[in-house]
C-alpha cells in the first residue's frame, strides 16, 4: 500500500541528483548571464532593454512548467493516492507562484520602455496574471484546513480543474484582447530570433530549470521531515 | 435515468428551492445585493449617460457574477453542518447527482431572479435598447456555468470556517472566460454587431462546466464526509 | 410491524476482514475483523476516539477503505451508490434535520431522498408513535428540544426499510420509556432478519456480540508506517 511508502529511497535519489543540479545551475547561470549582459547585441528597436527578455521569458516558461508539475502531482495523488505526490504538489506550487510573479514583474519592467506603460492588458500577460491567481488559490486551500491530507486532496482537485481551464482562459483572453485591441503590439515571437540571442535565452532557461530542481528537492525533503515529526509527535501523544 | 431517480432528483431540487426561500435562506439576499451593488456604479463613475451605457454590460455581468458567488457560500455548508450531507451521500442518486440537483436548485432559486431583474438595471445603467435581448439571453446561457463552477469551490471549502473569502479566491479566476464571452456578446449587440460567436462560446463554456462541475463537486464533497 | 417481506433482496452475512483506517494522518484502527449474520446485532464499544464512529462511517461508505475487505455474502460490500443506499440506514451524531421544516416534512424529504417516493401517512404516524412524537409531527423542528431532535432522527429506522442499521450512540439522551421503545424496534428488526451495528457506551436490553475497539489500536512503527 502506498500509505506505507518509505521515502528513504526518495531521499537517496534526491541526494544523488542535488550536486549535479547545483553544478548545472552554477555553470549555466554564469555563462548565461555573461552572454545575456555582455555577449549578445542590443536589439535594433528596443536597445538594451531587450536584455530583460533573458529573465522574463524563462520565468514565464517556468510558470507554466511548474503548474504542469503541480497538476501532474495532483493527478497522481487523486488516482493512485501516492503520499509523495501530495507533497510534490505542495513543494512545487510556491516555486511556480514565484516564477509567475517574476514573469509579471519583469514583463511590466520590460513593458515600460517598449510599450510606454507598465501594464498592458495584453493577452499573454493577462493569462499569466490569471495563472498567478490559480497558484494563490491552490496555496490558500492548502493552508485552510487543519488536516493536511484533506487540504492536499482539495488542492489537488482544484489544480486539476484549473488545468482544464488554463487553455480556455488563455483562449478567452486572447479572443477578448483582439476584440478590444485590433492594433497589434510589438512582440518578440517572430519566427526568427538571432542565435546570438537564442543561446543566452536557452542557457538561462536551463539555469531556471536547475534552480527549480534544487529548490523542489529541498522542499520535498523538508516536507517529508515535517511529516516524520508529525508522526513522532502523534506517537508520543498516543503512547499509553 | 430511471423513474425513481428522477423522482429523487426533482424532489431534492424542490426541497432546496424551498429552503432557499424560507427563513435563513439566501434566495432574497443575492437579489438585493445585485440591485444595490449595480446602483453604486453611477455614484462611482458619475451619472454621464454615455459612460454608463459604455460600461453597463460589464457592470451588470460582473455584479451578477458576484451576487451568484456570495450566495454559493452556503450551497453545501448548511447540509454539512446539520449532518444532512451524510444522508445526501447515501442517496441512490450518488453525490454527483445530488450536486447537480443542488446546483439546479441554486440556479432557479437565486440566479434566475437576477436574470429577471437585469432589464431593470439595464434601464438604470442606460443600456442601449438593442442590447437588452442579448443581455438577458447571455445571462440565461452563462449563469449556469457560474453555478456549476461555483459549486466546485463551495464543495471544496465546505468544511472551512469562513470559507467565503477562500471560495472567491478559488472560483473567480475560473469565471474569467464566462465573463469575457458574456460581456463580449452584450457589447456586440450594443454596437450593432452579430453576437452569435460569443454566445456560442458562452454556451460551450456552460456545457463544459456541466461536464466537469457535478463530478468535481462530488469528489470534493467526499473529502468533507471523511 | 413485519419487515421481513420489505427488504428488497435477501439479507446476506456481513463479513469484515482486517479493516484499517487512516484519518487526519493518523491510523485510527487496524485489523478489525467480525462476522455479522442476518438477525444479529454487533455492539461497538470503546472510549471516545477509539474509532467507533469511524468504523460506522467506513461501512456507510463515507470513508474510503484503505486496507482490508468487507464482504456482503459473496460480493464486495461497496458496489455503487444505489446498492449501498438500498442496504443501509445510517444515523449519526448530528440529527440531519432542517429547523424550518416540520417533522413530517423532514421525514418525507428523507424518504423521498432515499426512495424517490413519499411515505404513507400511516407509516409515518406509526413511526412517530413509537417514540411518542406523533403529536409533534406538524411542528417545525426548530422548537424541539435536543432529546426530541434525537428521537426524530431515530424515527428513520421505523419508516425506511433497509437490512443493515448503522447507529451511532442511539441511546444518548433517551429516557427509560424511549429506550424500551428503541429496544423493541431493534428486536423486531433482528427478528425480521435484519442486522444492526450500534456504537454505544451502554448496551440496551438486546442481545448482541461485542467488539471492543480498544483491541485494534495501532502501534506506531516508525520504521514502516510514518508517511
Amino acid at each position: 500500500m502506498h500509505r506505507f511508502a518509505n521515502p528513504a529511497q526518495f531521499n537517496r535519489l534526491a541526494d544523488r541528483i542535488l550536486p549535479w543540479a547545483k553544478f548545472v545551475l552554477a555553470a549555466s547561470l554564469l555563462y548565461g548571464l555573461y552572454l545575456a549582459f555582455l555577449g549578445s547585441p542590443p536589439d535594433r528597436q528596443q536597445g538594451e532593454s531587450v536584455r530583460i527578455m533573458y529573465v522574463h521569458v524563462p520565468a514565464a516558461w517556468m510558470a507554466m512548467f511548474c503548474y504542469m508539475v503541480v497538476a501532474g502531482a495532483s493527478f497522481t495523488e487523486i488516482v493512485w493516492r501516492h503520499p509523495l505526490a501530495l507533497l510534490a504538489g505542495k513543494a512545487a506550487a510556491p516555486i511556480g507562484a514565484t516564477f509567475t510573479a517574476l514573469a509579471l514583474i519583469t514583463g511590466a519592467l520590460w513593458g515600460k520602455p517598449t510599450w510606454g506603460t507598465y501594464w498592458q492588458w495584453d493577452g499573454r500577460m493577462t493569462s499569466v496574471l490569471v495563472l498567478f491567481f490559480l497558484y494563490l488559490g491552490y496555496m490558500a486551500i492548502w493552508r485552510s484546513m487543519d488536516e493536511e491530507d484533506k487540504a492536499g486532496r482539495a488542492a489537488s482537485i482544484l489544480a486539476l480543474v484549473g488545468v482544464i481551464n488554463i487553455p480556455i482562459i488563455k483562449f478567452s483572453v486572447e479572443w477578448w484582447n483582439t476584440l478590444h485591441q485590433p492594433a497589434s503590439v510589438l512582440r518578440l515571437d517572430g519566427p526568427t530570433i538571432d542565435s546570438s540571442m537564442l543561446w543566452p535565452l536557452l542557457l538561462m532557461a536551463l539555469a531556471f530549470k536547475a534552480y527549480f530542481v534544487i529548490v523542489f528537492l529541498y522542499r520535498m525533503k523538508l516536507e517529508i521531515n515535517r511529516r516524520k515529526l508529525t508522526v513522532l509527535r502523534m506517537s508520543q501523544v498516543n503512547r499509553r | 435515468m430511471t423513474a425513481s431517480s428522477f423522482g429523487i432528483f426533482t424532489g431534492l431540487v424542490k426541497r432546496d428551492i424551498r429552503l432557499a426561500w424560507s427563513q435563513g435562506g439566501t434566495g432574497t439576499m443575492a437579489l438585493s445585493f445585485f440591485l444595490i451593488a449595480v446602483t453604486l456604479f453611477p455614484f462611482g463613475v458619475g451619472p454621464e449617460p454615455k459612460i454608463l451605457a459604455r460600461i453597463a454590460p460589464g457592470v451588470i455581468w460582473v455584479v451578477a457574477l458576484l451576487a451568484c458567488l456570495i450566495s454559493l457560500d452556503r450551497l453545501y455548508q448548511a447540509d454539512f453542518e446539520d449532518g444532512s450531507l451524510d444522508d445526501l451521500a447515501l442517496s441512490p442518486l450518488g453525490l454527483s447527482g445530488v450536486a447537480l440537483a443542488k446546483i439546479c436548485a441554486h440556479w432557479v432559486s437565486t440566479v434566475l431572479p437576477l436574470v429577471v431583474a437585469s432589464p431593470l438595471l439595464g434601464l438604470l445603467m442606460n443600456l442601449p435598447a438593442e442590447a437588452y435581448g442579448t443581455m438577458v439571453f447571455s445571462l440565461l446561457l452563462g449563469t449556469p456555468a457560474l453555478s456549476l463552477i461555483g459549486s466546485m469551490g463551495a464543495a471544496l471549502t465546505v468544511s472551512v470556517r469562513r470559507g467565503g473569502v477562500l471560495l472567491s479566491l478559488l472560483v473567480l479566476p475560473l469565471y474569467v472566460p464566462t465573463l469575457i464571452f458574456a460581456v463580449g456578446a452584450v457589447d456586440a449587440s450594443a454596437n450593432m454587431v452579430d453576437p452569435a460567436q460569443p454566445l456560442a462560446l458562452l454556451g460551450a463554456a456552460s456545457l463544459l462546466a456541466l461536464v466537469v462541475g457535478p463530478f468535481a463537486s462530488a469528489q470534493a464533497l467526499r473529502l468533507a464526509l471523511e | 410491524m413485519t419487515q421481513a417481506s420489505s427488504f428488497t433482496a435477501d439479507v446476506c452475512p456481513l463479513k469484515a476482514e482486517k479493516l484499517a483506517c487512516f484519518r487526519g494522518g493518523r491510523l485510527v484502527f487496524e485489523d478489525v475483523s467480525f462476522t455479522l449474520d442476518p438477525g444479529q446485532l454487533l455492539y461497538l464499544r470503546g472510549s471516545n476516539g477509539s474509532g467507533k464512529s469511524t468504523l460506522l462511517r467506513l461501512i456507510a461508505g463515507f470513508l474510503r477503505v484503505q486496507k482490508g475487505v468487507l464482504m456482503y455474502g459473496d460480493d464486495g460490500w461497496w458496489r455503487g451508490d444505489a446498492a449501498l443506499s438500498e442496504a443501509v440506514i445510517y444515523a449519526g451524531h448530528d440529527n440531519a434535520l432542517k429547523p424550518v421544516l416540520t417533522l413530517r416534512d423532514n421525514a418525507t424529504e428523507l424518504a423521498r431522498l432515499m426512495t424517490g417516493r413519499l411515505v404513507p401517512d400511516e407509516t409515518l404516524e406509526a413511526a412517530a408513535d413509537i417514540f411518542d412524537m406523533a403529536h409533534l409531527l406538524d411542528q417545525p423542528v426548530r422548537y424541539f428540544s435536543s432529546g426530541q431532535r434525537h428521537r426524530s432522527n431515530l424515527m428513520r429506522f421505523a419508516y425506511l426499510k433497509r437490512p443493515l442499521w448503522l447507529m451511532d450512540e442511539p441511546t444518548v439522551g433517551l429516557d427509560a420509556e424511549n429506550r424500551e421503545a428503541l429496544a423493541g424496534l431493534m428486536k423486531d428488526h433482528l427478528a425480521a432478519g435484519g442486522m444492526i451495528i450500534a456504537a454505544t457506551h451502554d448496551p440496551i436490553g438486546v442481545e448482541g456480540q461485542m467488539l471492543d475497539m480498544r483491541d485494534f489500536q495501532p502501534d506506531y512503527d516508525l520504521e514502516e508506517g510514518w508517511l
